[in-house]
């Protein structure tokens, strides 16, 4: 199929940018996304002008360096899937493409459709996490969890970090992010006794970080490609105000 | 060269204690004085660098990602061994020792996989205690699956994402050691080289990915747990950035790379569709439970495969191994998927492929039971193929997936050049000739969080080394080295993209180090690549500048380095005549074609001396020494 794409050129994070027109021709219905830009890619190489940068690596959906906004949505149309995992086949011949980077305030472009999420590396640093050091831990079968709250733990646990909940959100919040590690860990033996530090750390990071506040638009629920539920934005704000509450 | 694997002596129980005991210390207070180079930060380096700010060291942290945890441990699905016996049904550390020493086909050191197997349960407790959500049962307790043949269930699980939520799990331990301010973690840059001052590993040269900026960082000592070599094939199940630089790098500055001819080819892939194709796709192994593989039994059959009726469908594994059949081991299913496919009789577009059929156990036992156990891999089936896995056979081919061979390491994980260390894939320690199902995230972890954090302080104990900044001639040489042939390649302005000459590399190695090996092709191969790498260097085209984000340069430069490697691929193969695991030499095979081993000339590991570009490297041998298990044939008829 052919496919008019207009894609998003930007030299730095202080280049203004602008959206450039090209022509796929040939394209197949079983090429995934990425590997149509690819396509374009080399043909560009080979007329000397420079390959449209983006950010990519397993395409398998799972590490989360995938990004792109598609026609407006981040990581495409399709539900629950990655831009590494969309395929042309859900395309029509002689479709025109709107392909941009992630937009939000705190995740500046570095270049063309690369943009900066280093934001989550702050907030995660700042309390995502146990403290545990290696040699400390005990039997692993000493402390039983109900199936109900390792499956809750792993539905939070399966987010991959490549924020498209923030790029899709109306005011750029990065709340379904952290509140899938707040809730993986508070629904967690393991994680109560830094339970309250945790919320209050990491919900204090992603406000300094520049992300936006919750309106409740659940356009994040809607652009995940691992389907992470709002119900633990829902979560987070009660364990925020019971944190904010008890806090010494 | 004399290899000296530093194995302890005594029963082979007490070798790991009595190491631990015998090693040396470094006083708390003074751990702070030294400073660790860490470069990649998946399992095994994203571990290790937590582990080492643990202790008090300081640490620097390298990955090309634009986060550690986007290191390709992630994307593994089934799930980590380890001997805990949790279920009961007999399994021990002494198994799992065995039955890994075996997997590898007798062609991997006693005393580290025994170790493996001994550390393998302070792995699951420390995950399970940093808030890996692993499966639990109704009581609560952690869930087990058997995995990869294996005969007792001892494969911790998370959904079909164990290696997510691990590498999660190492990732949250070191983004707390960066918060504390004990470990200096740099994204986005890529080890270029590595730096050595008389003879002793001091430091590495990387390329900040952003801005293009060449920078040198000094340590005591260096880690590099940067992965395999799978991409050297072009098409693998690998990460895109997957790539051998590092090691290489290494290899050219006198560490010696052992076994690369052993890698893994998975048989579970979804096939190639076409020219485009950027990577192929692993399906789980765990299909293999209750699809039934087969091909058609005339060539050339085009019709679609409900139109073929049973009696003229070939179930080549049940076939061949009855008593495995479908289950049979990764080598041997990968193998037999070609040969039908080379007499001509396999499907997909490219006549490369076989069906993995799961008509017969939906209506065994239902459709809903199916969508249960692998709903999700059905799914992600038909997002890619389009095709419904639960009307139509699915299509499926090996693929290169991971890889046994890596840098030569002793006992303490050091490499043949003093202080530098290599953990995870690029080591070669663990997995002898062919790596068991759910192994590899053991061995990673294994790596980064109980073997490196004891034997780095025996390395660091034995002196203090001068500081030698990072203005002294040797890193300014490898830095203006790196220059120049970034230079280069910007300088060619030839007619070929880097990926072409990936490619065409690729199939190369594919088709002569693949799934079976033969001395003609090994030695059609040796001397087609110097012309290949020729081309390179003359008709290359790289475009856009080196002081910015430029994946063009990153590419050129990691297809040179295989370009470079694949031929001491073709060496080790060549020079290895039996087979053994995943190394399959077509002149040395039983009348019933199946490996034939040679025990007696190559019950040793080959490591491999660098001698100059395009010059055959220098083979050495360590022998392995069995004193604990015989020495058997893998049999799965």
């Amino acid at each position: 199929m052919k496919l008019t794409l207009h894609i998003w050129r930007q030299k730095d994070a202080n280049d203004k940018g602008i959206l450039e027109t090209h022509i796929a021709d040939d394209v197949s219905e079983d090429m995934s996304f990425l590997e149509m830009l690819d396509v374009l890619n080399e043909d560009l190489i080979l007329q000397d002008k420079e390959p449209v940068t983006f950010d990519h690596d397993c395409r398998e959906g799972i590490c989360g360096t995938c990004s792109l906004t598609i026609n407006g949505r981040p990581h495409g149309h399709e539900k629950a899937t990655t831009t590494c995992q969309l395929h042309m086949r859900k395309f029509t011949d002689g479709e025109e493409i709107f392909i941009e980077p992630f937009r939000a305030k705190a995740f500046p472009v570095i270049k063309d459709l690369v943009v900066d999420r280093s934001p989550f590396e702050r907030i995660m640093q700042a309390g995502g996490f146990i403290s545990i050091h290696t040699g400390a831990a005990q039997d692993a079968n000493a402390l039983p969890i109900s199936k109900i709250n390792a499956e809750l733990a792993m539905d939070a646990a399966a987010c991959i970090g490549c924020g498209a909940c923030v790029a899709a959100c109306p005011n750029g919040a990065a709340m379904l992010f952290v509140s899938a590690k707040v809730s993986q860990f508070a629904l967690l033996p393991q994680g109560q006794p830094e339970r309250q530090k945790r919320a209050l750390a990491m919900v204090n990071k992603m406000d300094a970080e520049g992300f936006g506040a919750c309106t409740n638009h659940y356009e994040c629920e809607a652009s995940c490609p691992k389907e992470v539920s709002v119900r633990f934005i829902a979560k987070l704000n009660r364990e925020f105000l019971g944190a904010s509450l008890f806090e010494h | 060269m004399r290899l000296e694997s530093g194995i302890p002596s005594g029963p082979l129980k007490d070798k790991w204690d009595k190491h631990r005991f015998e090693m040396k210390l470094i006083n708390p207070a003074n751990k702070r004085k030294y400073s660790i180079i860490v470069v990649g930060t998946g399992l095994a380096g994203g571990a290790a660098a937590a582990s080492f700010a643990e202790l008090g060291y300081n640490v620097k942290a390298f990955t090309y990602n634009d986060s550690p945890r986007r290191a390709h441990s992630i994307s593994a699905q089934g799930g980590i061994n380890s001997a805990k016996n949790y279920q009961n049904d007999g399994d021990s550390i002494w198994r799992l020792f065995y039955d890994t020493i075996k997997g590898g086909d007798f062609r991997s050191r006693e005393a580290n996989v025994y170790r493996l197997a001994q550390v393998s349960t302070n792995i699951i407790d420390q995950c399970v205690a940093q808030g890996v959500p692993f499966a639990r049962d109704y009581g609560g307790l952690l869930a087990n699956r058997s995995f990869g043949g294996a005969q007792v269930a001892r494969t911790f699980y998370a959904r079909g994402q164990t290696g997510q939520q691990l590498l999660l799990g190492a990732y949250s331990a070191l983004s707390r050691m960066i918060g504390a301010g004990k470990v200096e973690m740099h994204n986005r840059k890529e080890m270029m080289d590595i730096v050595l001052i008389d003879g002793v590993a001091r430091g590495i040269v990387t390329r900040d990915l952003t801005n293009g900026k060449i920078e040198s960082f000094e340590a005591d000592a260096i880690c590099l747990a940067t992965g395999g070599y799978g991409n050297v094939f072009f098409l693998s199940t690998n990460a895109q950035a997957c790539n051998v630089t590092a090691a290489f790098r290494a290899y050219k500055k006198g560490a010696l790379f052992a076994n690369p001819c052993y890698t893994q080819i998975h048989p579970t892939c979804i096939p190639v569709s076409g020219d485009h194709q950027s990577k192929l796709t692993l399906m789980s192994e765990s299909l293999r439970n209750d699809g039934r593989i087969w091909v058609p039994m005339k060539k050339g059959d085009n019709r679609p495969p409900n139109q073929i009726p049973e009696n003229e469908r070939d179930y080549f594994l049940e076939r061949k191994y009855p008593s495995f059949g479908n289950l049979s081991p990764r080598d041997i299913s990968s193998r037999s998927a070609q040969e039908v496919c080379d007499e001509g009789r396999g499907v997909s577009v490219t006549g490369y492929g076989v069906y993995l059929d799961f008509e017969d156990a939906i209506g065994r036992l239902g459709k809903e039971t199916i969508e249960e156990r692998y709903g999700n891999l059905f799914e992600m089936y038909e997002r890619i193929t389009g095709d419904d896995p639960y009307s139509t056979p699915m299509q499926i081919y090996p693929a290169s997936h991971y890889t046994m061979g890596g840098l030569w390491v002793d006992y303490n994980l050091m490499s043949t050049i003093p202080g530098l260390h290599v953990l995870g894939e690029a080591n070669f320690s663990d997995h002898g000739a062919n790596r068991l199902g759910a192994s590899a995230l053991m061995q990673g972890l294994a790596d980064g969080y109980f073997v490196i954090p004891y034997t780095i302080a025996n390395y660091l104990a034995q002196g203090k080394l001068d500081k030698a900044g990072t203005d002294h001639p040797e890193f300014k040489k490898a830095e203006q080295e790196v220059k120049e042939k970034i230079n280069k390649f910007l300088s060619i302005n030839g007619k070929r993209t880097p990926t072409s000459f990936h490619r065409e590399l690729g199939q190369l190695v594919w088709d002569n180090v693949g799934m079976g090996r033969n001395e003609a092709g090994l030695r059609k191969m040796l001397e087609k690549i110097p012309a290949i790498r020729e081309e390179f260097w003359d008709n290359l085209k790289v475009t856009g500048r080196s002081e910015d984000m430029n994946m063009v340069i990153e590419k050129a430069g990691r297809v040179a380095d295989f370009l470079e490697f694949a031929e001491i691929m073709a060496w080790d193969a060549l020079e290895r005549e039996e087979s053994c695991g995943a190394h399959f030499r077509e002149e040395h095979q039983t009348e019933d074609g199946e490996a034939l081993r040679d025990d007696e000339k190559f019950s040793h590991v080959a490591a491999w001396e660098y001698k100059g570009v395009g010059n055959k490297p220098l083979r050495h041998r360590e022998e392995l020494e069995f004193e604990n298990v015989k020495l058997a044939v893998r049999s799965y008829k």
